[in-house]
């Protein structure tokens, strides 16, 4: 130890010999540390770097939903988890090749994770006696043998990283926090990143504080040239690049990509947003990212509660801009009435759930996919409204922007389902040219003449009228109205006729919804039918099978209600439907009920994504014959 | 010629029948409403009226303006959204004591709080009347009704008090029967910029029957209410002979010549007070120790929630330039793949 850290005081003494460099297809890095360490920061950063020499890549980023939980204790693990390789990557890996251990706590509770085999490298500086005891080791496990199915690096980060930063003036407390820079520096070094473009980011990143951006880049620094100036690691590693399609791209999480889209719905459109929203974890970042732009026609409003997030949107709407607003489960729950006042009055509207660990407040900073048939049926009487869903960060992008192409043209509320995995984790995203983009057409009507609220064009839409507006002044309301008017009816035969048409009119979408995409044969032994965040996993457990030769296909829904013109017929063509999903079988009771046909469900409800693994290990079940009536969920 | 001069009260019925009880209060506000929007040089396409539930809330049925009648208790919060997105609208919003008082509580005390244009209308009838019958948040202590057969324990709060404690910047009270005060008031209301809000005490016919006869009453409402005027000594009575002293903090009735008490010793009263002690000490005044106020508790000046978002866009687009796709799409680290 005492050599590195001479090395690194001379700076960038290098070895005499290269080392070897070994290429690898792909690699799954996990950062995990206590929830104040930087760890999100180290891996976001860290994916930059991996974005920028060309590589795909998928993210997950994994935290508990306490701030800053006592220090050391295994609730307060804070993870960051990803993938990159040389072909495309749709998700951020079953088991990490690599783990960066900050503390005992951190290898704990992230350990039973680890491929079999693979590298762990520990800050041992943080396996004392009081943090081993806090994670509940009764020895260290970096000396008692325990983790001889691993490769194990330890490496002093924290004491390195104050060596590095002794003459920096920095408190014990800030140069605490530098360590995580330490880590990064490590592993750019292992993965044979340049360093120079680094630094640059970390000055800007810090440029408010020039002290503190200094140690960061001096702890990276000693982290690069700790890599380089030691014999510990045999040999670094380079991933190709990989085959990607031509463009410029940045690196975008869910939840960004989100806001990006109803940017760029307002933008196209011409029309202003208004997005009202309350604070919930894992949906603040979309109403953070807009609150930022108000250089376009973009107002945001933290309102008061979640009702009166979606009701200052409605009020926005009927004042004729883009509303919408934003949540999570729990204040989904909130808003159902509002949502049932949208669905009588025939605004547009789009509600954002980014989706959770239910019920409850359940687990909020987790993963599931649990609210869709909330979305879909969840208000008091027949209160039909369209549901889409995204499947990947980048998704996100185009959803927002078809949640409002349906809205204004059916003139209803639209619920946009993504969840708290896509909306935090962060993937490329090929930059767009606005131009190319669709363009979302918006009517206000203006004329007096003949004007009737209630009355509907071909898609049964009634027409959006501008207060403001002479001659069009007319009264909306929750009441049941009559059929051309809007005023109040309770009349037997207008009510039947006013939820027939809302009804018809839901359905209608179908008919605008393109042709189903089928990913493999069009006919045969297995279909995968999935929705939402699943995406990656399902399309890497099929890749698979097929390449071990199984015919496999795969649907992935973007439009859950209504679902495709086409899907019941190609339902129809596979024996058998597996429908994967973080709940307890959803859209498979969907399927049934709608289309009278069985399908096969895999469930799993742990707060984590599906491992390709667990796909694939159900899609070769089917294939060997293993009877499909038995509904396996995951067990592990 | 503009077109909004030449309206007039019928201008602003629409041909829905009115459906409140005969004898109902709501019809004495309607009419003083209709009348006043022709006066106020806005056109007419401009004005919306947002309402929750309860009897009151019927009320955007009955303006020939634009209009929603929308869930219990939400209004304020549907009424800012639209403020927000629609500065130039005139944005009205009519409530009763159970939709913003009880379940609305929350958007009524954040609309104040924030000063945005709305007028809030509270028809305070003391009583829910839609649902038949049963005590609001202001129905008195030990009130019978059908869910109180015993008489309430709950403890009424004054709307003013509410009003007052969350900020804002107008706070006035009328009574139904009163048609040129309410009248006087609502105009006031009308020309407020931020948040208006006026208590209008209104009999409900059915089920509060006279709850208001104490000040209403001819017979002796001169002496059980006390009308507010800015820079006026607090004096009410038939004889125009009592007044409101303070001793210490507590407000008195005395009468002038007894004791020696002449006009200089009253509390005169000041709607622009920079705090709202005294608009808060008079929304405790209650019949039958102190007269009931009506007029304007307190007004004033501060910068409305819209014009410092519309200041917060300018801002942004005089930094940042107004946006553009393009560069929002580009910004970042972004990398090339060729």
């Amino acid at each position: 130890m005492s050599g590195a850290a001479a090395a690194v005081d001379v700076g960038l003494e290098r070895r005499t010999a290269p080392r070897p460099v070994e290429e690898l297809d792909s690699v799954v890095i996990r950062f995990v540390g206590d929830s104040g360490d930087g760890m999100q920061l180290t891996g976001n950063e860290f994916s930059r770097a991996i974005a920028k020499a060309g590589h795909d890549f998928a993210t997950h980023p994994d935290y508990p939903s306490e701030i800053r939980a006592p220090t050391g204790t295994l609730f307060g693990v804070s993870g960051y988890q990803i993938q990159f390789a040389s072909r495309q990557v749709f998700t951020s890996g079953d088991a990490p090749d690599v783990l960066v251990a900050m503390n005992p706590a951190a290898l704990k509770t992230n350990l039973s994770d680890v491929k079999n085999g693979g590298t762990i490298i520990a800050n041992s500086g943080a396996f004392t006696d009081n943090s081993l005891a806090k994670a509940g080791y009764a020895a260290n496990p970096l000396k008692d043998g325990s983790l001889g199915n691993y490769r194990v690096y330890e490496i002093d980060i924290s004491g390195l990283t104050a060596l590095a930063l002794k003459d920096s003036g920095l408190s014990k407390k800030d140069v605490g926090r530098c360590k995580n820079y330490y880590a990064l520096g490590l592993m750019l070094s292992l993965y044979s990143r340049p360093l120079d473009k680094e630094e640059g980011d970390v000055r800007k990143k810090f440029a408010k504080k020039p002290q503190l951006a200094e140690a960061n880049v001096l702890a990276l620094r000693a982290g690069y040239a700790y890599v380089e100036a030691t014999e510990m690691f045999i040999t670094s590693y380079r991933v190709r690049a990989a085959d990607i399609r031509a463009g410029t791209y940045r690196s975008l999480t869910g939840n960004h990509a989100t806001a990006l889209g109803f940017v760029a719905a307002s933008e196209l459109s011409g029309v202003p947003l208004f997005l009202g929203s309350y604070p919930i974890t894992p949906a603040t970042d979309i109403l953070h990212e807009l609150a930022a732009l108000k250089h376009f026609n973009v107002t945001t409003f933290q309102a008061e509660d979640e009702i009166a997030g979606i009701c200052s949107a409605i009020g926005a709407s009927y004042g004729g801009v883009l509303g919408m607003t934003t949540t999570s489960g729990p204040g989904m729950a909130l808003k159902t009435e509002a949502l049932g006042l949208a669905v009588m009055l025939e605004l547009p509207l789009v509600i954002v759930n980014v989706q959770r660990g239910g019920p409850s407040t359940g687990l909020p900073t987790k993963i599931e996919q649990s609210d869709l048939l909330q979305a879909i049926y969840g208000r008091n009487g027949e209160c039909p409204l369209p549901v889409i869903a995204a499947n990947s960060p980048s998704d996100c992008f185009d959803c927002a922007m078809e949640a409002f192409r349906i809205a204004v043209k059916y003139m209803t509320p639209v619920i946009l389902l993504t969840d708290g995995g896509i909306g935090n984790a962060a993937e490329p995203w090929r930059i767009p040219d606005p131009a190319s983009l669709p363009k979302l057409e918006v009517k206000f009507r203006t004329d007096p003449e003949g004007y009737q609220a209630y009355a509907r064009d071909a898609n049964l839409a009634r027409s959006w009228v501008r207060p403001g507006t002479p001659g069009l002044e007319h009264r909306v309301g929750g009441l049941e109205k009559d059929f051309l008017t809007g005023n109040i009816s309770q009349d037997p035969l207008n009510h039947q006729r006013m939820v027939d048409v809302r009804a018809a009119k839901v359905a209608g979408i179908a008919r605008d919804i393109p042709p189903t995409r089928v990913e493999g044969p069009a006919q045969g032994d297995l279909l995968i039918v999935g929705w939402g965040s699943t995406y990656g996993s399902i399309v890497q457990a099929r890749e698979q099978a097929v390449a071990e030769g199984h015919a496999v296909a795969h649907v992935h829904l973007r439009h859950l209600n209504p679902f495709p013109s086409d899907l019941g017929d190609i339902l129809k063509r596979y024996k058998t439907v597996l429908v994967p999903e973080m709940n307890l079988g959803q859209l498979s009771r969907l399927l049934r009920e709608r289309y009278l046909i069985d399908v096969v469900q895999l469930n799993k409800v742990q707060g984590k994504p599906f491992k390709v693994s667990e796909i694939y290990d159900r899609i070769i079940e089917l294939c060997n014959g293993v009877p499909k009536g038995v509904s396996k969920g995951v067990s592990k | 010629m503009n077109a909004a001069a030449a309206l007039t009260k019928k201008d602003f019925e629409t041909d829905q029948d009115v459906r409140w009880c005969p004898g109902c209060g709501d019809y004495a506000v309607l009419a003083q409403v209709q009348k006043l929007m022709p006066t106020l040089g806005i056109p007419r396409e401009n004005f919306a009226f947002i309402s929750g539930i309860g009897c009151s809330s019927r009320f955007p049925y009955y303006m020939e303006t634009y209009g929603m009648h929308s869930i219990h208790g939400r209004a304020p919060a549907i009424a800012s959204g639209l403020k927000l997105a629609r500065p130039e609208l005139s944005v009205w919003v009519v409530t009763g004591d159970g939709d913003a008082l009880a379940i609305g509580g929350n958007h009524f005390i954040h609309a104040m709080r924030r000063n945005i244009g709305l007028k809030i209308l509270l028809l305070n009838n003391r009583i829910y009347g839609l649902t038949k019958g049963q005590y609001s948040p202001t129905s008195l202590l030990g009130m019978k009704t059908k869910s109180t057969p015993q008489g309430s324990i709950d403890r009424p709060f004054s709307p003013v008090a509410v009003a007052l404690g969350a900020g804002a910047t107008f706070v006035a009270r009328t009574v139904d029967s009163d048609l040129a005060h309410m009248a006087g008031v609502l105009k006031r209301a009308a020309e407020h910029q931020g948040t208006a809000f006026v208590e209008i005490y209104q009999n409900c016919i059915v089920f509060n029957d006279g709850a208001y006869d104490a000040i209403t009453d001819k017979s002796m409402r001169d002496d059980t209410r006390l009308m507010l005027e800015h820079g006026k000594p607090l004096l009410y009575g038939k004889e125009r002979n009592k007044g409101i002293r303070l001793r210490g903090m507590e407000p008195e009735a005395v009468t002038l010549g007894e004791n020696g008490v002449t006009e200089s010793d009253l509390l005169v009263h000041d709607e622009a007070a920079e705090h709202g002690g005294l608009a808060f000490l008079l929304s405790q005044f209650d019949v039958p120790t102190l007269p009931v106020p009506l007029g304007v508790f307190r007004e004033v000046g501060a910068p409305s929630y819209e014009e410092m978002n519309n200041g917060l866009q300018a801002d942004a687009r005089e930094r940042r330039g107004q946006g553009d796709l393009a560069s929002l799409f580009n910004s970042g680290d972004t990398w090339t793949i060729v």
